[in-house]
């Protein structure tokens, strides 16, 4: 028996194929992590349902917000740059001084903060037909924004810890305080034609 | 010539070739960064007909569990396809070109595809270019809630602070 050293496989071609399939890996994937504006839709109205058992919400209790079709905002009867739309709505939020304007609040019973006046006041979006989305996203960004700003904010001055870091049952004491009330109406023909 | 003797404690030989820089671990390396890229990696699903580049949004929150989203993409049909579909934004349901009127079956069809205990948690990520009018959104959020599939998500990219 002959005792002939196997010949060893090259693998100088190793890294190459390697490579290649990296490469394929690379273009077949998408990095970016999926991220967004979560938001829930009402309910389509029963067909038999007459509207008007609901009672009226009154107007101070609304805080309207009209995008045009230039997109332009227009905040309770005026004219508002979307830089100032997030101390606006926060304002109207939050109503610090009992404002008569601004929201009413009720007295509920929340755990962790006892009796505590929660706002009534509800945030209406209502945008044209041809508003273009980009906007409507950084209204709305604006409008979750000055929500979140007001939890944040309740969260450091109550326990002393950024809101991110509560458990559930104190965030959702917080949420009850500064529920995320944003109604979204269905399209109307405001300001402007196409 | 003073430096030169000194520098000869080191250099031995004289002449010398570099050597060769050591390959062998190449191979390792390359398979780190493939494993990496496998083990982040999502795959595209679909192949995209449409142009959409989502808006860009302060207040984001993460999608969590991916196989319970299905996807609505809205934009302009991408260039070889602007012929037959012209250039006003369209919806995109999985690899075809739809219109408003196929959502409907579009969300059955997902929720037909999934378990039953997981129907209540599905989510609809809307992917719609940043310059579309938002006439199509519109349509397409009322038939959403026909097909009481409410739980929606606007897809968009984290904003770049500018301060």
């Amino acid at each position: 028996m002959s005792r002939r050293k196997l010949p060893e496989i090259p693998n100088a071609s190793l890294a190459d194929i390697a490579f290649m399939v990296l490469i394929f890996f690379l273009m077949v994937s998408t990095m970016d992590t999926d991220m967004g504006l979560e938001r829930r839709l009402p309910p389509m109205p029963p067909p038999d349902q007459i509207d008007d058992d609901t009672p009226p919400i009154k107007e101070r209790n609304v805080f309207v917000v009209l995008v045009n079709a230039q997109n332009q905002l227009l905040v309770e009867g005026e004219w508002l740059d979307i830089k100032n739309l997030r101390e606006k709505a926060k304002e109207f939020i939050a109503n610090p001084d009992d404002d008569p304007n601004l929201p009413e609040k009720t007295v509920q019973d929340i755990p962790f903060f006892g009796p505590t006046p929660v706002t009534k006041g509800v945030i209406s979006l209502q945008n044209h037909v041809g508003t273009q989305y980009g906007t409507y996203i950084a209204v709305q960004s604006e409008l979750v924004g000055a929500i979140n700003d007001l939890r944040k904010e309740l969260a450091l001055q109550k326990f002393g810890k950024p809101y991110e870091s509560l458990d559930s049952d104190q965030q959702g004491a917080i949420k009850d305080i500064y529920p995320s009330k944003i109604s979204e109406a269905e399209p109307k023909k405001i300001g402007g034609g196409k | 010539m003073e430096e030169g003797s000194s520098m000869s404690k080191f250099r031995k030989g004289g002449k010398k070739e570099t050597p060769a820089i050591a390959t062998s671990s190449l191979p390792d390396i390359v398979f780190m960064i493939l494993i990496f890229f496998m083990v982040t990696v999502k795959m595209r699903d679909v192949s995209l007909k449409v142009h959409v580049v989502t808006p860009q949004a302060s207040e984001l929150s993460k999608m969590e569990k991916k196989s319970l989203v299905s996807n609505i993409y809205v934009g302009e049909p991408d260039k070889q396809y602007q012929k037959m579909f012209g250039t006003e934004p369209r919806i995109q349901l999985n690899d075809a070109l739809a219109n408003v009127s196929d959502i409907v079956e579009f969300i059955i069809a997902e929720r037909e595809a999934r378990d039953e205990a997981e129907i209540p948690f599905l989510i609809t990520s809307l992917k719609v270019d940043e310059f579309t009018k938002m006439g199509i959104v519109q349509d397409i959020k009322q038939e959403l809630r026909r097909a009481s599939a409410l739980h929606i998500n606007y897809s968009a990219r984290k904003k770049v602070k500018l301060d």
